[in-house]
């Protein structure tokens, strides 16, 4: 792999402990997937932010790090961690959970990272220009930057992700590269789909399909931000997509599929537990503030049905600006947690045992992540059935 | 002594006596804190790879996985270095940051030319593996 003579130096120590560490393990990736160079990126988005998923390993390798000088050379942004940052009591975290879950974030601090703890940095300032190279590791982030903002990124890991932080750098390969990113499923669709939760189900049914495909959506007839988050969420969450588009050339290599009703339902069935749902989620991408409006309106004036749990997941960003909204969902007994979610925290603390979401990804993760019951439902059920 | 030239991933040096699977291993709930193979069913559960050269196809599994293989090194409970067939994203984090050697794509099948009990060095900065064979 051709290093500058600036990253030759970087790698071999010169500019201290923490940069070498960052090089090695970009040269390391980069020699595994066979870039030609790096290249220099204009942001990262780093995961494994949440106690729950890192550890004890985690945490004491990103401590490590902080403590050896290392510093994000570029915006930096990280995933939501395991607890909300104030109300973590109310989640049933304890003491110890806390204590470690504050040393991570402090880590992150001390490295010049945002305590940003959202899937969705696009809504709270951390959105690269388009056509920029940037290192992004939150697999719904990753494919709603490469396909609606059209910044160059792969599926970063949480590590490749800090190293390229720290460098302001990542190996040159895959989706860095405009021959990689050529569209090679086109797919028709034999329906129209309307809410947050059809989309939802068509990432996830396609995600199947094609696990590693770029798809091209040929009449998708929505151009609406949150459809797409949610949609590319489950396009992630079921395979390994990190990129679809709504408009397309260069098609003549593309295999054609078609979908209609019954592969999405055949999805909800799959998405599906036996027996009544008793905790009610909204919010797997974080939700916008246009959601959280939207939500606020259609909850206004009910209650929380007695026995259940009814949670909005967003970031501290989009809390802060919906404070009016957000007292009325909390007046219906609704909670509103910030910086986490049903998938990074542990969820089976909540006290419920079966989560019913709109969301397809939240849903794939919950059932392996908490060892609770998961359930596909659509915004209009779940209304229906978490309120009075 | 046999030489076998692979591909360098994680550039530093180890040896020890050689621990060969034929199955992919999931450092993330597939190895305890003390280097022990939990994963049940697996061909080396139960045993320990602490201070082995670990041979096997690839990673698999959850991203933390490259996060249980530094804190086994800092607990002393690494393995001496990796050998895969072709290595992924998981195991080669892992090594780099744990400063464990890894190499992968070496010119025979390390399968079936490395037996467990054979002493291996590994020089991860030329991508060399030397094998003395286990006199039976």
């Amino acid at each position: 792999m051709y290093l500058t003579k600036e990253e030759e130096k970087m790698l071999s120590g010169e500019y201290g402990p923490a940069l070498r560490k960052a090089m090695e393990l970009l040269v390391g990736l980069g020699d595994v997937f066979g870039a030609e160079k790096m290249i220099a990126i204009e942001s990262t988005q780093i995961s494994g932010a949440s106690y729950n998923n890192i550890g004890d390993a985690g945490m004491e390798f990103l401590e490590e790090l902080a403590e050896i000088g290392a510093k994000a050379k570029v915006k930096s942004t990280i995933n939501p961690c395991g607890m909300d940052l104030d109300k973590w009591r109310e989640m049933g975290i304890n003491e110890e959970y806390y204590e470690k879950q504050m040393r991570i974030i402090r880590a992150f601090k001390r490295m010049g990272i945002e305590i940003s703890c959202t899937c969705t940095p696009y809504l709270v300032g951390n959105l690269p220009k388009k056509g920029s190279h940037i290192a992004w590791s939150e697999s719904s982030a990753v494919v709603f930057a490469n396909s609606v903002i059209g910044a160059k990124t792969n599926r970063e890991g949480g590590p490749s992700a800090l190293a390229a932080a720290i460098a302001g750098r990542t190996p040159y390969y895959g989706l860095h590269i405009d021959e990689n990113r050529v569209p090679n499923i086109i797919v028709k669709l034999e329906f129209k789909p309307r809410t947050a939760f059809e989309f939802s189900l068509l990432g996830y049914t396609i995600g199947r399909i094609a696990p590693s495909g770029i798809p091209y959506f040929k009449n998708l007839g929505t151009s609406d931000v949150d459809r797409l988050k949610i949609m590319g969420a489950a396009l992630a969450a079921s395979g390994g997509i990190a990129m679809f588009y709504l408009n397309a050339k260069n098609l003549d290599k593309a295999e054609k599929i078609s979908i209609d009703w019954r592969e999405l339902n055949q999805t909800k069935e799959n998405l599906s537990s036996d027996g009544d749902p008793d905790l009610f989620c909204i919010g797997c991408p974080h939700c916008s503030p246009q959601e959280i409006k939207e939500l606020a309106r259609a909850i206004k004036g009910r209650r929380v049905r007695r026995g259940c749990g009814f949670w909005i997941w967003t970031s501290r960003g989009v809390y802060e600006k919906c404070k009016e909204y957000v007292k009325i969902i909390e007046g219906a007994g609704c909670k509103v947690f910030k910086d986490t979610c049903m998938v990074v925290y542990p969820l089976q603390l909540s006290g419920y045992s079966h989560m019913a979401c709109n969301s397809c990804k939240a849903v794939h993760y919950v059932p392996s992540t908490s060892g609770m019951k998961a359930s596909i439902l659509e915004l209009n059920s779940i209304l229906e059935r978490g309120l009075e | 002594m046999m030489i076998f030239k692979g591909r360098a991933i994680s550039k530093f040096s180890g040896e020890g006596e050689a621990l060969v699977s034929k199955q992919p291993i999931s450092f993330f709930g597939g190895v305890d804190r003390n280097g022990i193979i939990r994963e049940r069913n697996h061909d080396l559960y139960g045993m320990d790879i602490t201070g082995r050269i670990l041979i096997f196809p690839r990673g698999k599994g959850s991203t933390v996985g490259s996060y249980i293989i530094y804190q086994l090194k800092k607990n002393g409970h690494a393995p001496a270095g990796i050998i895969n067939i072709e290595t992924e994203p998981i195991i080669a984090t892992g090594c780099i940051i744990a400063e464990i050697p890894l190499i992968d794509r070496l010119e025979v099948n390390p399968l079936e030319k490395i037996r467990t009990g054979d002493y291996v060095l590994m020089d991860g900065k030329n991508g060399l593996v030397m094998v003395r064979r286990k006199i039976e």
